[in-house]
């Protein structure tokens, strides 16, 4: 096994290297050098290993949660770095002087903007995503993770793609795909390991003890299964030379366009809404003690929201060479999409009653809670925003740029952080975090961040979209665009505060973590880190 | 018939159609008698097997 492992080790090395060679711009030469680099040291690591005695341990009887722990850190890490590209990009709208002359092309708005949104969803989002799901499938399905070391493969794989993304956008590799940047060897890796986490997760279900699939499971599945059909569909692309980064899609026009969002919604509806459901259906019953409101519910809630989330993208596309037909469509079935969304948010929050009093000891419970709260505000705001009349006041200004961050900081992060301070204690045997009161710092200094933020998006964007059409009294427009610009400062500023708290609190809470982990009590008997053999 | 007519008269009736059983099916099938009962069970899967995976041949997964 290892002998085959060295061949395509040593194989992956020498192409890389020859990538690198013939590279025909900056950013693949980096990647290139960087697979090298990666494929060489692992070379290395397998040759140290081959034929020296294997430990057989059965490891049947305990979970796997080494790879869950580095989940955890790298979900924790991924996350400052997002929220910091985040805060200093904000800063960047509001004092155009940060672009800084000596670091153009490199550290710019253009480039950090993709380095900041795929950083947040993907390395943040999606590490956190793929270690709870790891954790909630185990413990659902009474059954150690399938696959063995696959599940690292699925861990380390899925950094690999986030280093080459993030070097790639800040040396101009994109296919200027919102939310899909990653150029074509990007995306064929990252349909491996993708794949590979299918096989786990389904894997792991598949050797379940329990007779029925947790409703976690269910959405997990979903998120998992549509995020693969929806990257492989939006990034079909030609290279344009197998040493190059650029490639070339092969939908064109107004099909490329509706591929691109059908991709985009679903990015937000599977990625950011189903994935995290499952976390919110495993944590939050778990942090409450009490199982879900209604089981039928969360049935009903997870099918309602598979069937129309799917047919939401054309809202994105309003007056554009889309028909009207399809955009029609998309607005419908966004608006019908508020029931799922808000059915779901009422078995979320009426999980707590009969335990509303949690909400003043337990700072975690609070988190979630308002994380709840904040899902259903934005899947209100959404299908409001995808209305035609009120789409042609929104669209294009910072109102969208807000209605995203509040769902993201305030549904996304929320839900994470309440998820992490579940899990460090669990997973690192603690009998409790560190501090429940830097939980509280971080709970009120993250919501203070949103408010803020969200406050100073609705007033720009509404301002910016009534400045936009005004016109005088001879039908001339008001305002040129940079008068929009000017009256947007103030806010800009607000909005980048908004920013530093929610990053202060962030920071907190991996002090916090880290603490939990070095010096809280262990839990003593009964712990799980004990080998059952 | 070109395959863009053929897809779209497809989608807009027996695919439509389909769909729509599926999910009202659902619906119904949730709320089938004697359902309360049986979901009792499923919903407390969080509550069991916190540390460990169940051993083979379990009693928790035959009580289910």
């Amino acid at each position: 096994m290892n002998y085959f492992k060295l061949i395509a080790l040593g194989l992956i090395t020498l192409f890389a290297l020859i990538g690198a060679n013939y590279a025909r711009d900056l950013a693949y030469l980096v990647n290139a050098l960087t697979i090298a680099l990666v494929s060489a040291g692992l070379f290395l690591w397998v040759l140290r290993n081959t034929d020296e005695p294997v430990k057989q341990v059965d490891l049947s009887g305990e979970y796997m949660d080494g790879v869950i722990r580095a989940g955890v850190i790298a979900t924790a890490l991924w996350g400052v770095v997002g929220f910091l590209a985040g805060t200093f990009i904000a800063f960047q709208l509001a004092f155009p002087g940060l672009n800084f002359e000596w670091s153009q092309g490199l550290l710019n708005f253009g480039r950090l903007r993709p380095l900041h949104t795929s950083a947040v969803i993907f390395a943040f989002g999606g590490n956190a995503l793929i270690c709870t799901s790891f954790y909630v499938v185990q413990r659902t399905s009474a059954a150690r993770l399938w696959g063995g070391n696959l599940a690292w493969f699925v861990f380390w794989g899925y950094q690999l793609v986030i280093v080459l993304a993030a070097t790639g956008y800040l040396l101009g590799a994109t296919q200027s795909k919102e939310y899909a940047e990653p150029e074509w060897y990007v995306d064929w890796w990252l349909t491996i390991v993708w794949l590979a986490y299918l096989a786990v997760f389904l894997g792991t279900i598949v050797k379940r003890k329990e007779p029925h699939i947790y409703v976690a499971n269910w959405f997990y599945l979903s998120f998992i299964i549509t995020v693969a059909m929806l990257h492989v569909f939006n990034n079909l692309s030609i290279p344009v030379s197998v040493f190059g980064s650029k490639s070339v899609q092969v939908f064109s026009g107004v099909q490329d366009a509706m591929v691109q969002w059908w991709y985009g919604h679903n990015a937000v509806g599977f990625f950011l809404t189903a994935g995290f459901l499952g976390m919110m259906y495993y944590f939050v019953p778990k942090q409450a003690e009490r199982p879900v409101f209604s089981y039928k519910l969360s049935i009903i809630h997870f099918w309602a929201l598979i069937f129309l989330y799917i047919w939401a993208g054309p809202h994105h596309l309003h007056y554009t060479a889309l028909p009207d037909w399809a955009s029609t469509l998309g607005m419908v079935f966004s608006i019908i999409l508020w029931m799922p969304s808000w059915g779901g948010m009422i078995n979320g929050l009426m999980t707590l009653s009969g335990a509303w009093d949690k909400l003043r000891t337990d700072p975690i419970i609070r988190m979630m809670v308002i994380s709840i709260g904040f899902y259903g505000m934005s899947t209100f705001e959404g299908p409001m925003m995808s209305i035609r009349a009120v789409n042609s006041l929104s669209h294009y200004t910072d109102w969208t740029i807000g209605h995203v961050h509040s769902g993201a900081l305030g549904w996304n992060g929320m839900i994470t952080f309440g998820a992490l301070y579940f899990l460090v204690p669990k997973l690192w045997n603690r009998e409790r975090l560190y501090s429940l009161s830097m939980v509280s710092w971080h709970f009120w200094l993250a919501t203070i961040g949103i408010i803020l933020y969200a406050a100073a998006m609705w007033v720009t964007g509404i301002m910016e979209g009534l400045m936009w059409r005004e016109v005088d009294a001879n039908g001339f427009l008001v305002n040129s665009f940079a008068d929009t610009v000017a009256a947007k400062f103030p806010m800009y500023v607000v909005r980048g505060l908004g920013g530093v708290l929610y990053i202060a609190g962030a920071i907190i809470m991996c002090v916090n973590l880290y603490l939990t982990v070095k010096r809280s009590p262990a839990v003593e008997a009964s712990n799980s880190a004990v080998p059952a053999e | 018939m070109e395959t863009y007519s053929f897809l779209r008269e497809m989608a807009d009736s027996w695919a439509l159609l389909i769909l729509f059983v599926f999910f009202t099916g659902v619906v119904f099938w949730v709320f089938r008698p004697g359902a309360t009962k049986v979901y009792e069970n499923p919903a407390n899967i969080p509550f069991r097997h916190e540390d460990k995976p169940a051993p083979d041949g379990d009693a928790d997964a035959k009580e289910a």
